[in-house]
């Protein structure tokens, strides 16, 4: 037998917040005025009783980042190519994330930037596929809708001073041609050949430009690939040699299990490099 | 600079420091140094070390100079790119060359890249960093070829193969992808020419042309617009001749002047 405490006071739409409140003037404000589901007064927080009190604010810094994301189309889709590293600041501190991620059935978007927000994004992300599953009317979202869908999202973002860090790389088979789009932190976007984040901007893409990608085949676009994420590592303070790399096809998208690339450090001048100039390094 | 006081005795003199700032931050634009923006690169190989530099100097964001010298004289056997303010390159570079040929004069021997090297760091530490020269330097000496690289603050690398500059990321990206050790000379020219064009082609501050010098036991030779990879493709041809008809006329008159009176006076007078 449940006999209701006597503190559970009945609630509902004839006394709720929402209730009309025909000739009864103004509603309370304060903890008083919020109904709550146990009686208990509702937590209420001023604002301005905080003790960093000011103006609204927003994200200002990223904290876990992720470096570049570098990516091309070859003869038979794209690539998209990272480290699997959150830096915490310099701390190497989570060498486990994957920022190339597939969404849908054909489409992979990478980001460098913030890990949470990158995070927050694919849960609206699959929440885009769980929609067209529910529709079940065989349309799902394409590439070029899911790169349309991000551009709106980081510019709107970036309108209300609160934006998502990150630096967006979306790939896919839109049409039967190979489609593959950028977009960043305030909304700049733009597709192309070759696009990169961050550091592959100034390490890979003069390697992608020095020759036309769209004609390679596979193998020679996983050994270009593998030769730019070499030299991102090298030069890039903030990277892992543990690599995924993405593939989209005409049949689909997919990501690789993380692998390490082979490295040199066995110059014949790293040896003893100062042995004509004493007191140098 | 109080009246009386001892001359100054070298060093740069910041007593005007504060007053220029708050003239800047009054609206006066102070003059701007022409910077080289560049992409500068070197790379050690069997026998020898080739440098190459771009030809682009900018002053702000103009390009000043289409075709300068980056590669600069130190010693006949040893040689130096420069990067940063194009001013503060030239004359370090070309001071340390004198004191250089002091140098072989007193010592009656040849010149080693090392002592170049410590001439130039000291120099540059000594001024903490506001001479602002980024340098490659390279040369061959009887202890063999040598390349280094030297910081605006002082501090310098012994490397194999090293860039600076605005375009050294896009330089540096082509050599750890391409370097091998014991390249030929023919090679390692390919290779210095390909990471000067990936800084030309990728970087807004490097342009025009490649220069390249390739300096072994026997000597240098100086490569002056090895290639030309941005020609002008089209010349207006001079001078330019519209012939009659270019613009078609649609209606003429004349005017005959007996219908003109003239009238002699003061400008604005009664007439």
């Amino acid at each position: 037998p449940s006999v209701a405490p006597a503190e559970w006071a009945p609630s509902g739409p004839h006394n709720g917040p929402l209730a009309r409140r025909a000739g009864k003037g103004p509603p309370p404000r304060g903890p008083q005025a919020l109904e709550t589901s146990t009686g208990a007064p509702a937590l209420v927080v001023d604002p301005k009783e905080l003790p960093e009190a000011g103006p609204h604010q927003h994200t200002k810094q990223p904290y876990v980042t992720g470096t570049s994301v570098l990516a091309f189309k070859y003869k038979g889709g794209v690539l998209v190519a990272s480290d699997t590293l959150g830096a915490y600041g310099s701390t190497k501190r989570y060498k486990s994330v994957g920022r190339v991620r597939t969404v849908g059935q054909g489409t992979l978007v990478g980001a460098s930037g913030e890990v949470s927000d990158f995070q927050h994004i694919m849960t609206d992300l699959e929440a885009l596929d769980t929609s067209d599953f529910c529709y079940d009317d065989g349309i799902t979202h394409g590439p070029k809708e899911i790169f349309s869908y991000l551009c709106r999202v980081m510019y709107n973002r970036r309108s209300k001073m609160d934006p998502y860090w990150n630096s967006l790389v979306v790939a896919g088979f839109e049409r039967g041609e190979p489609f593959l789009g950028t977009v960043g932190i305030l909304g700049v976007h733009y597709t192309n050949d070759h696009v990169c984040t961050g550091f592959g901007n100034h390490l890979a893409r003069p390697l992608f430009r020095e020759v036309d990608t769209a004609q390679l085949d596979e193998e020679a676009a996983v050994k270009l690939m593998h030769d730019a994420l070499r030299v991102c590592y090298y030069r890039d303070k903030n990277s892992i040699n543990k690599f995924t790399l993405g593939k989209v096809t005409a049949e689909g998208a997919s990501v690789s299990e993380p692998f390490t690339l082979d490295t040199n450090w066995n110059y014949q001048r790293f040896i003893n490099p100062a042995q004509f100039s004493q007191g140098s390094w | 600079v109080s009246g009386g006081a001892e001359e100054p005795r070298g060093g740069f003199q910041f007593d005007q420091c504060r007053r220029n700032a708050s003239l800047e931050a009054r609206g006066l634009q102070g003059p701007r140094p022409w910077s080289t923006g560049t992409t500068i690169a070197g790379v050690v190989f069997q026998g020898g070390v080739v440098l190459g530099a771009d030809t682009r100097s900018t002053a702000g964001t103009t390009v000043a100079d289409k075709n300068c010298e980056k590669i600069h004289y130190i010693a006949p056997n040893v040689w130096c790119c420069g990067a940063g303010t194009a001013a503060d390159t030239e004359n370090v570079t070309s001071m340390i060359g004198s004191q250089l040929e002091l140098h072989r004069a007193t010592t009656g021997r040849g010149t080693r890249v090392v002592t170049a090297l410590t001439m130039l760091k000291q120099h540059l530490f000594k001024y903490q960093g506001y001479v602002s020269a980024a340098l490659v330097l390279g040369g061959v000496d009887f202890t063999g070829p040598h390349l280094f690289t030297v910081y605006p603050h002082g501090s310098t690398d012994a490397l194999p193969f090293c860039t600076m500059g605005s375009g050294s990321l896009n330089a540096m990206a082509v050599f750890e992808a391409g370097y091998k050790e014991g390249m030929t000379e023919a090679e390692a020219m390919a290779l210095v020419a390909r990471a000067i064009r990936s800084g030309i082609f990728n970087d807004l501050g490097s342009g025009s042309n490649v220069d390249l010098c390739v300096i072994t036991k026997e000597g240098k030779t100086m490569h002056r617009n090895y290639e030309t990879p941005n020609p002008k493709t089209y010349r207006r041809p001079q001078p330019v001749v519209f012939p009659p008809g270019t613009t078609v006329v649609t209606k003429s008159s004349a005017a005959t002047l007996k219908d003109v009176a003239v009238v002699e006076g003061e400008p604005g007078g009664a007439g």
